[in-house]
């Protein structure tokens, strides 16, 4: 069934890509998709971070043990991934006769069931149930722009996807300022922008002047989560910001964020101009919250959106349009999607933006209603150069065809988009597919390489690597 | 004599054994084997097996008749495209045969629709949950020992043989690479509407990062890729080999749309058939004696060669059979002719015969199955269609 071009073209932007239900079920564009404005599934089924962190630490309790014991037969591979600065691990052999009988019989590293766990309940759960998917776009642009990457050790690995769930997904239609106060206080970010380790140098844990401050996730929350890049702080300003967070950590026994007193910088700081002496957390909240009510910030947010969803390089007068409904409103979120959905200039009919891999895939297997196994999933997207939450930096992936558009990635889409249409190509009809996705936007050129392809495979293959499939 | 002595002991621990001895046999005394190898895209005919004695066909086929000076002689009329050797070696032993001027029912010009009346053995298109083949397998004379069982190759069961009757399935690991014709027909579809995709996949093509190149032998395709093919051909004739293995089998080429390059690209393409039928021979071993191997294509392609050295969508084309159990050495059917009153709809080869009569003379001479059941499980309205006795023997 087809819909109205309008309809088409709020799956592919603002959505994650036509699924059976198709556009025609689609009747008021612009009602269809605040109605989607409501927070998303929680996934409260799996696992939070405390029973996560509760997990990592026996598996890497187990491995210092084995690692202690003197006959134990150690696995180099897996040497590797533990943890390093693990404290005096040759004292004290620990039931050696136990931990000698090698590693299938202690706890087993997390992470792999963990992640295969996630990526099933979002690839066959909250990204193909929506008929558009915008709350769920809104996730990964705000779980990309608060990034952190799995990659980076065990803990951020094994957490990433209870970060998404516990800080992201609650308040992507709330207020800015609690979105981004409840990023920088998980764990996942403390310990991925390394908070964790940072020292106020006249704090009581550094009197023997020993350690000192990380500056890593305060210049990062002024660079990327708030001001920008030109966003008018001065080194200054992030020393300072880095004093104000010193002891927002990780409590170690309830697995949650925990405020350590002893590592705290005390006394005033200031930030942007302003001094803040509020004690202990409350100083870095404050600070936090001016940083998200800070123009530069509501500048910087409403282009990435803009780009995201719109164009690279988005229409100034839109961007001006979400930067205004983000001051006017005090950071409410919810009032600058709509913005962004009632601009003329979202609507502009020629699609611009490159679906990034991830895009991509997800819309081919709501297209195709195929379920892949989960580890294929996480093996395709490495392959297509977006390992799931393995961003290169904590600026996240990147949002522009330049860096999407290219031989290599092309070349892996190619296989996937194959090998995904080997798979579907007993059930599904490439005519009759691209007239359900695409409608009234099918292109008369890619209507006929499909209706020419030798193959129903081929057929496929051609549609999932089409114009219309490739852009949105 | 070492099969019949193979199956017998096949069946000495069955109670049932000697019960169905007598009609286990009662297709002629063996036990025969039946592969079909559909060609995806539409093999031209008059490039594989091309009527180089027709006074017309230097005239009709402009560049492409030049086929005629490597061509192998088959008879007066016809050769044999010089990338089928072994098919050549097959022909001249009679375990090879060609029908010429052949076609399904189906009449227009799609791959997709033409795939599925070839395949489904419906004379309409629409109906693709179910393929002749597997339809075969439930109208089998009952009372054989061993039951007659079907393989699909390939990483999706052909339509041809897929249905109610369970099937095997098996493919070789290297099936998923993409077809190299994939990305030469991206190219023609971004060239029409989006210059960026085109450029980096132009550079991709360029600097060897996607295969997109027809003629190169060593290019890693899928079922395209003649080592592929020939894989393919290995696994299922392992299979079928043993004792209580498949008996019938469909595997399916991709590949063969030559709108561009035609003569290289079948070059390579009609190589890889042959050396998979090769492969079938060697690997069934002594089974290879009762075995019939069919070769058919959803339609044939103009008789004219177009702008790009190809030629587009036609209708009669060739069907080759190739095995110990064909009666071999001839090209079978009515000649139609090159002149522009004999071409179908004034550009496509007539067809004189319709592929149905070729596999229900096969099914009946092969396996027993009565004319009734073929008419109406397997050939669903075909009554006309009279089988074609005699292919086989």
């Amino acid at each position: 069934m087809e819909g109205s071009l309008q309809a088409h073209m709020a799956l592919n932007r603002f959505g994650l890509g036509a699924s059976k239900a198709g556009a025609a079920s689609i009747k008021d564009v612009k009602a269809a998709l605040k109605a989607e404005m409501v927070v998303p599934d929680l996934l409260t089924h799996l696992p939070s971070s405390p029973q996560l962190l509760d997990a990592l630490y026996a598996y890497q309790a187990a491995r210092k043990d084995n690692r202690s014991a003197p006959e134990a037969s150690r696995d180099m591979s897996m040497t590797d991934m533990a943890p390093k600065a693990a404290g005096a691990s040759n004292m004290a052999p620990v039931k050696p006769k136990k931990a000698a009988k090698s590693a299938p019989e202690g706890p087993e590293n997390p992470r792999r069931q963990i992640f295969i766990d996630e990526v099933a309940a979002r690839y066959d759960g909250t990204l193909r149930a929506p008929i558009i998917g915008f709350n769920e776009r809104l996730v990964v642009f705000w779980a990309n722009h608060f990034a952190v990457a799995a990659n980076r050790s065990l803990p951020v690995g094994v957490l990433a996807g209870a970060y998404e769930r516990e800080a992201i997904r609650p308040r992507i239609f709330g207020n800015f300022a609690d979105l981004l106060v409840a990023a920088e206080s998980h764990p996942a970010m403390l310990i991925y922008l390394d908070n964790q380790q940072s020292i106020g140098p006249n704090s009581r844990a550094n009197r023997k002047g020993a350690r000192g401050l990380n500056e890593n996730l305060a210049r990062e929350i002024l660079e990327l989560h708030t001001l920008g890049v030109n966003g008018g702080y001065a080194q200054s300003d992030v020393t300072s910001f880095a004093k104000v967070i010193t002891g927002w950590g990780v409590d170690r026994k309830s697995g949650q964020f925990g405020f350590n007193a002893n590592q705290h910088e005390p006394g005033p700081q200031t930030v942007m101009g302003k001094t803040y002496d509020q004690p202990g957390q409350a100083q870095g909240t404050a600070v936090l919250r001016d940083l998200a009510g800070h123009p530069a910030t509501a500048k910087h947010i409403a282009y990435k959106l803009a780009r995201h969803f719109v164009a690279d390089t988005p229409p100034p007068s839109l961007v001006s349009k979400l930067e205004k409904s983000f001051a006017e409103s005090g950071g409410n979120l919810t009032a600058v999607y709509a913005a962004l959905i009632d601009a003329p200039e979202s609507w502009a009919p020629q699609p611009t933006k490159i679906r990034s891999p991830q895009e991509h895939m997800i819309a081919m297997l709501r297209a195709s209603d195929t379920n892949m196994r989960p580890a294929a999933i996480v093996a395709s997207l490495k392959a297509m150069g977006q390992p799931l939450w393995e961003p290169p930096g904590p600026n996240g992936f990147a949002d522009t065809a330049d860096v999407w558009a290219s031989p290599e990635g092309l070349s892996t889409r190619l296989e996937v988009a194959n090998s995904l249409s080997i798979n579907v190509a007993e059930r599904l009809d490439a005519r009759e597919l691209s007239q359900s996705l695409f409608g009234a936007a099918l292109s008369e050129s890619t209507r006929t390489a499909i209706a020419r392809a030798e193959s129903r495979t081929q057929g496929l293959a051609i549609l999932f690597m089409s114009p219309e499939f490739m852009r949105r | 004599m070492s099969i019949h002595r193979r199956h017998l002991l096949g069946l000495m621990g069955s109670s049932a054994a000697f019960g169905a001895f007598g009609t286990a046999h009662a297709a002629g005394g063996r036990d025969p084997r039946f592969v079909t190898i559909i060609l995806r895209g539409a093999l031209d005919g008059l490039s594989a097996v091309p009527p180089v004695g027709d006074p017309d066909f230097e005239r009709v086929r402009g560049d492409l008749a030049t086929i005629k000076a490597d061509a192998v002689s088959l008879n007066d009329l016809f050769a044999l495209n010089p990338a089928m050797p072994q098919f050549a070696r097959l022909y001249k032993a009679g375990q090879g045969a060609v029908v010429h001027a052949v076609a399904s029912p189906y009449r227009e010009r799609s791959h997709f629709d033409g795939q599925d009346v070839l395949e489904s053995g419906h004379e309409k298109t629409g109906y693709t949950r179910s393929g002749w083949m597997n339809r075969l397998l439930t109208v089998m004379p009952k009372g054989r020992a061993i039951p007659i069982k079907g393989l699909g190759v390939g990483a999706t069961t052909p339509l041809v043989m897929r249905g109610e009757a369970e099937v095997l399935g098996w493919a070789p690991s290297s099936l998923a690479p993409v077809d190299p014709d994939l990305p030469l027909r991206l190219m023609a579809l971004y060239e029409q509407s989006d210059p960026l995709l085109l450029k980096v996949l132009t550079e991709g093509i360029e600097t060897g990062k996607i295969a997109a190149n027809m003629t190169q032998t060593n290019a890693r395709g899928g079922s395209a890729d003649p080592a592929v093919m020939v894989q393919m051909a290995q696994g299922a004739a392992n299979l079928m080999a043993q004792a209580e293995g498949p008996r019938m089998a469909a595997l399916a080429f991709d590949g063969w749309d030559t709108h561009t390059q035609e003569l290289p690209r079948l070059a390579r393409l009609l190589g890889g058939l042959d050396q998979a039928i090769a492969a079938f021979e060697t690997t069934l071993g002594p089974v290879w004696q009762d075995t019939t191997i069919l070769v058919v294509t959803e339609f044939g392609r103009t008789v004219n060669i177009n702008g790009t050295k190809g030629t587009d969508h036609g209708t009669g084309t060739v069907a080759f059979l190739a095995g110990g159990a064909v009666k071999g050495g001839r090209v079978i059917g009515n000649w139609p002719g090159l002149k522009d009153a004999q071409l179908y709809e004034g550009r496509d080869l007539m067809p004189t015969t319709d592929l149905r009569a070729v596999i229900k003379g096969i099914a009946a001479d092969q396996f027993g199955v009565s004319g009734a059941a073929l008419s109406s499980t397997v050939f669903p309205g075909s009554e006309p269609i009279a089988p074609m006795k005699g292919l086989t023997a």
